[in-house]
């Protein structure tokens, strides 16, 4: 069995805003732009005030498979979900669920866009916010 | 390909609409390539700077959202500070917005009776009342409204402009994300003509790329040569405002209105000194690695209360220190600090309020102007704090003479006397160097006679450090070539800081997996043909090179290269009209 693994926030505070993060997420789909992100920089309030990094956690218990009506969203084992888009409807309810929005949507296909925890953005943070490590209990 | 959607948006009718520019964008890339085209078709021959028939149009280019460091959005209207040609870049957030609500341009047109701001997300427009907004005293303030009203946090560009531009100074920048700026020609002062208080675009799509398999392993080389590499080293370390001590080292930083060029303060506002004292955080435009946006820290105490303290963060670079420190013999931080904040506040291009300021100074100190004229201010080299009263004063206009001043230099010195020292090449306030005979010469022929355009200041210094004397000829086709290259990058919409990376070779690599199939020979000529453009456009509404003249005071203060020769500099200008061949 392998490992469950998810991209962890190491310090948002040396996060400078670049969002190449964000970038690889859709690039690793084959797209340029930030439609399926799964990934989000934004500012705390302004640029001045620093930036949040909005990434799934990989929750052992998540809130979000929880109130998914169809069973599309199913607990990853060791943390985290994982989204059978063939089984979801688009209803929404994970994205209201998630404390941290850290599930995304993209309206070309009305479906959420759930982070896969395959760690690629990670290669692509130049400031050390970012790493890729196993899911602790 | 969403590039070639071209937004239209007409403030008088309130009206927007899109039409699909694709050939236009398979021939001329993007930014300004494209955008001098629409320039030209939608501006009516010798329409008045700040009247609704003045255009505005932004642009960005075929590698935004697809690779690291194409983050500048392009600004080409008419300018109110020249009369001719309106050219301004701003990185931030704006290009990847502009490109992700899904369109290549926007175009601006008309003009608003009441204050407006447009809201533009996923392509759609929404034109909001800002009567709300009009006259609020700080343009950081309009930002923090507007991000509490409008989505898309993370994916959006907040551009706006000060007081400085609702009141017309003819140097008003646009602020975006900030720190930010559509800085240069007054930009800001044609907002403010259109009564548009500001501008939020936000967009999250994606883009097909043809080949997306070579289009991660050229995105692999570049990032790599981003981050791992030495090529951007100086712009992530200290800064631009690294370059304030070598330049003054070799007498090439112009001090007090240039009747000097070194400033024997010079390590008190230097880089070191600033990143060593105030730097308070790092940031960067969207996509790229290197967060060259320094913000300095400045905490100050409330004088009718002891142990409160406010921080401001300000955000700062080598023109502004040229402009707002040596320039006006400033030499402490803390006072600079608060002039940047102020030009940030009001929304003024920094390097034009500071010479505009120094040469306020020369012209006072020789009894050109009066306290009558200052309204009372008397301007002194170092002093920080008449210095910020002074910029408020360019903003309210309470004498004929800072309405003066708000047209900028070379009109306030062609109505009050001085014109021998009022910096200004082509009517844009002078940049930070005076290296030699090329920086000088770049700031006349550039296309928007900025030290961007062609570089002149770095010609300069490579010549210095290799004692080398080129002839006239060998200089103008240097500039010309340097200036064209240069047009290649901004249709693209990289940053100048990358031209390291994205060198000729690289941008054709760059280009083929994007479906672009153009070879360097083709991308040079393409670079000046877009130069040549310009130049056409600047004639057509007036410009004439014959009239170029250089103030008199750059042959005075002797250069590192030594005293420039004013025969030698007719000459040049003349030879790169003649080789430029309009």
């Amino acid at each position: 069995m392998s490992v469950a693994r998810r991209v962890a926030i190491v310090d948002n505070e040396r996060c400078v805003g670049c969002q190449l993060c964000m970038f690889a997420c859709t690039r690793r789909r084959g797209y340029g732009g930030l439609g399926f992100s799964a990934i989000h920089v934004k500012s705390t309030g302004g640029i001045e005030s620093g930036f949040t990094v909005i990434v799934c956690r990989a929750c052992p218990d998540p809130p979000c498979q929880k109130v998914c009506p169809t069973g599309a969203l199913t607990v990853r084992e060791g943390g985290g979900v994982r989204l059978n888009m063939d089984k979801c409807i688009g209803c929404g309810y994970c994205v209201d669920a998630c404390p941290f929005g850290a599930i995304f949507w993209n309206p070309e296909v009305n479906k959420p866009i759930v982070c896969v925890y395959c760690g690629y953005c990670v290669d692509f943070c130049p400031h050390k916010v970012l790493t890729f490590e196993e899911v602790k209990p | 390909m969403t590039l070639g959607k071209v937004l239209y948006i007409d403030l008088s009718k309130r009206r927007s609409w899109v039409e699909d520019r694709s050939e236009l964008f398979s021939d001329r890339l993007g930014g300004v390539g494209v955008a001098i085209k629409l320039l030209e078709e939608e501006l009516p021959k010798g329409a008045d700077p700040l009247g609704p028939d003045n255009v505005i149009v932004f642009a960005v280019g075929p590698l935004t959202g697809l690779y690291p460091m194409a983050s500048k959005t392009v600004a080409l209207f008419k300018s109110p500070l020249t009369g001719n040609l309106g050219e301004s870049h701003a990185g931030g957030r704006s290009a990847v917005a502009i490109r992700l609500t899904g369109y290549g341009a926007i175009v601006i047109k008309g003009a608003s009776e009441s204050p407006i701001y447009l809201a533009i997300h996923n392509g759609r427009v929404f034109f909001r009342d800002a009567s709300g907004l009009w006259g609020v005293g700080s343009s950081l303030t309009v930002g923090r409204v507007i991000r509490e009203r409008e989505p898309g946090a993370g994916v959006r560009t907040i551009m706006r402009i000060g007081r400085a531009g609702e009141r017309l100074v003819r140097y008003a920048c646009v602020n975006t994300e900030t720190y930010r700026h559509f800085g240069r020609l007054g930009l800001g002062a044609v907002f403010g003509s259109k009564k548009l208080k500001a501008v939020v675009i936000s967009g999250k799509s994606s883009i097909n790329v043809k080949d997306p398999a070579s289009y991660r392993k050229v995105y692999d080389r570049i990032y790599e040569m981003a981050t791992k590499t030495a090529l951007m080293r100086k712009y992530h370390d200290i800064g631009t405002s690294m370059n304030v001590q070598p330049l003054n080292t070799i007498r090439g930083l112009p001090t007090r209105n240039l009747k000097e060029a070194s400033f024997e303060e010079a390590h008190m506002i230097s880089g070191e000194n600033l990143a060593e004292n105030y730097l308070g955080r790092r940031v960067a435009c969207s996509h790229c690695p290197v967060a060259c946006i320094h913000l300095a820290a400045l905490r100050e105490p409330y004088e009718d209360e002891p142990y409160f303290y406010k921080t401001t963060m300000i955000s700062y670079d080598y023109e502004l220190i040229y402009a707002l420190g040596s320039m006006l013999g400033v030499s402490d931080p803390e006072g600079m600090l608060r002039l940047m904040n102020e030009v940030e506040v009001l929304g003024m291009d920094a390097i034009s309020t500071g010479v505009v300021l120094a040469w306020m100074t020369e012209a006072y100190e020789r009894g050109v102007i009066s306290d009558d004229d200052t309204a009372g201010l008397k301007p002194r080299w170092g002093d920080w704090r008449v210095y910020l009263k002074a910029i408020r004063m360019i903003v309210e206009q309470p004498t004929e003479f800072y309405r003066d001043l708000a047209m900028g230099v070379a009109y306030a010195a062609s109505k009050n006397g001085g014109e021998d020292y009022a910096l200004a090449f082509g009517g844009n306030e002078m940049p930070g160097y005076h290296t030699g005979p090329a920086a000088h010469l770049g700031f006349l022929t550039g296309a928007r006679h900025s030290h961007l355009d062609s570089a002149g200041y770095s010609l300069d210094q490579r010549l210095l450090k290799k004692g080398l004397k080129p002839s006239v000829e060998k200089v103008v086709d240097y500039l010309i070539s340097e200036e064209s290259w240069r047009q290649i990058l901004s249709s693209l919409v990289v940053c100048y800081f990358a031209r390291g990376i994205y060198r000729p070779e690289m941008v054709e690599e760059a280009l083929k997996p994007v479906g672009y199939s153009l070879d360097v020979e083709a991308l040079r000529k393409l670079g000046l043909e877009i130069l040549r453009d310009k130049n056409r456009f600047k004639v057509r509404e007036g410009f004439n090179p014959e009239k170029l003249k250089p103030p008199k005071r750059i042959y005075e203060t002797p250069t590192p290269l030594g005293h420039v020769d004013e025969k030698l500099m007719e000459e040049a200008v003349k030879l790169f009209y003649e080789r430029l061949a309009l």
